[in-house]
């Protein structure tokens, strides 16, 4: 069965933040409402329109990942008939976009609010630490693989020695990715960057530089899905769920098929054939960039170039801003912001891109867009395709 | 100020047997009875076929590296004395991925389908099993 064209996004809604951080102290509380109210004025719905509650973060109530979708219910004074707080990471808002969209098709909910919230950075709570050595982590935490950066810098290094993929190739997605946040005023970091000055960067991990890692931020972003009914009443134009696919491969990196390979190949494939639509057909991207291998790695599982090719697909900053291929327009988790689960924001900015919304930054003829999460250690995918009318 | 302690798996069940095994400087994974394919890490369900007649059997130790990193920042502060330190994940001859650290050799010469062996080295009160190139 097919979500396709089940469900519309009419509204989106984030903080802003000041070098990475959010102002005045804001509790991770205070941000998922600040972002929910706004994705709801922007949709022009209330509070007491919401009725399918989607929730999903690392902090929690009594502790880290519990009960997200109800203590926020609690905090906004919701009481959903639909509640979901689905956790795969930083994939798992394009998941919450799928399950919402069959919960309004299946008449469970009408107006579905997804939500995420994070202040890591305030509260310098992240560190490269593994996980507890408990159940399938013992295996892995008492080697000390710097987490999860060693995971990534693991599939680079295969990419590299099967496909002979250099440092310069993923320092192009590094360089690109930085001219789009010096087109977005809400990026964190704006500074111009060289391909030089990424592989002069310091070495954490072999064989990615810090330029090749994602920032460590705070944020908070809301989306409001809607029945197509209900679509026609809100004060913003319908941006339609075209196609949606999820996969998880693994958890562990060590328990991952093939390093060179993403689970994106089984939901991009999914999204793209429910969607009805190709490869040619998609004028703008936003793909998950906790590392630059990660985009390397999605673009060749998603079937934009061959296995492979990531390298010479991306040269020549082709994805940067005038390049033919539009790729990570808010300047993406490298650039603009990362709050540990950076999911939500690929869909915020795509949204805004179908809308034309994006001032200096706007993809000209934006018509459909393709939003792909990861999350874990390349253990989670989710691919979802928007268009407008 | 006190030594920080390395993290050491925590034992459970599923991997009583395995880290008993590494305390004897034998390296022991599953074989399925049912399908016959190998399996780690550990469990009490074959994950190919999803049989429940997995057993023990000793494994040769040797072994190739699948894929590697040079850690140049810690992964937590226990390890930051060992810096900079090879973590990789080799493939086994009897194909299995396991997770390990490269010890005794040159950092640097470190590639990707390099053979090497298991060895046993005690960290704290448990024995890990590491590899080093043959
Ligand atoms: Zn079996």
């Amino acid at each position: 069965m097919s979500i396709k064209n089940a469900a519309a996004i009419v509204g989106v809604g984030d903080v802003e933040l000041e070098e990475g951080k959010v102002k005045d102290g804001l509790s991770v509380l205070q941000i998922q409402a600040i972002a929910a109210k706004r994705a709801l004025d922007d949709a022009g719905l209330t509070k007491s329109d919401v009725d399918g509650l989607f929730v999903a973060g690392l902090w929690g109530v009594p502790g880290v990942g519990t009960f997200p979708s109800v203590v926020m219910g609690e905090y906004l004074g919701i009481e959903p008939n639909y509640t979901d707080s689905t956790q795969i990471g930083g994939s798992s808002f394009e998941a919450h976009i799928g399950h919402a969209a069959a919960a309004i098709q299946a008449g469970l909910c009408e107006v579905a609010l997804i939500l995420y919230g994070s202040t890591q950075k305030s509260e310098r709570s992240r560190s490269l630490a593994g996980r507890p050595p408990t159940f399938t982590a013992q295996y892995e935490t008492p080697f000390g693989l710097p987490s999860p950066a060693g995971a990534y810098a693991m599939a680079a290094n295969r990419h590299m020695h099967q496909y002979g993929t250099t440092n310069e190739d993923l320092a192009e997605i590094a360089v690109a990715t930085r001219k789009w946040a010096q087109l977005n005023p809400y990026a964190t970091k704006r500074d111009t960057i060289s391909i030089e000055d990424v592989l002069q960067s310091p070495m954490i991990t072999d064989p990615l530089h810090i330029l090749d890692c994602c920032l460590v931020t705070d944020g908070a972003g809301a989306v409001v899905l809607v029945s197509p009914e209900r679509a026609k009443d809100c004060r913003k134009k319908p941006v339609w769920i075209l196609g949606q696919g999820e996969a998880h491969s693994h958890w562990s990196i060590q328990a991952m098929p093939d390093l060179t390979m993403t689970s994106a190949a089984q939901s991009g494939k999914r999204a793209f054939e429910m969607a009805g639509v190709g490869h040619d057909d998609i004028d703008f991207v936003e793909i998950y960039d906790s590392f630059t291998i990660t985009v390397l790695l999605t673009l060749e599982s998603l079937g934009f170039c061959k296995r492979g090719e990531g390298g010479d697909f991306v040269k020549n900053q082709r994805t940067a801003p005038g390049g033919d291929f539009p790729m990570n327009t808010n300047g993406g988790g490298l650039s603009y912001a990362h709050p540990g689960m950076y999911g939500i924001f690929l869909i915020i900015e795509a949204v805004r891109q179908l809308r034309g919304e994006c001032g200096e930054r706007q993809v000209k003829e934006a018509k459909i867009g393709l939003v792909n999460g990861t999350g874990g250690t390349l253990s989670s995918t989710s691919v979802v395709i928007l268009g407008r009318d | 100020m006190d030594k920080i302690m390395k993290p050491l798996p925590i034992i459970d069940n599923d991997s009583k047997f395995f880290w008993e095994g590494c305390e004897k400087e034998k390296l022991f994974i599953q074989q399925c009875q049912s399908c016959s394919l190998h399996i780690f890490y550990p469990r009490i369900l074959c994950p190919h076929c999803g049989e429940e007649n997995v057993t023990w059997v000793e494994a040769s130790g040797e072994g190739t590296i699948y894929s590697y990193t040079i850690a140049r920042r810690a992964g937590g502060p226990a390890f930051k004395e060992d810096l900079p330190y090879c973590v990789a994940l080799i493939d086994l001859k009897e194909g299995v991925r396991m997770m390990t650290n490269i010890i005794d050799t040159d950092m640097e010469a470190i590639h990707c389908n390099q053979q090497v062996k298991v060895v046993f080295q005690k960290v704290g009160e448990m024995t890990l099993p590491m590899f080093t190139p043959v």
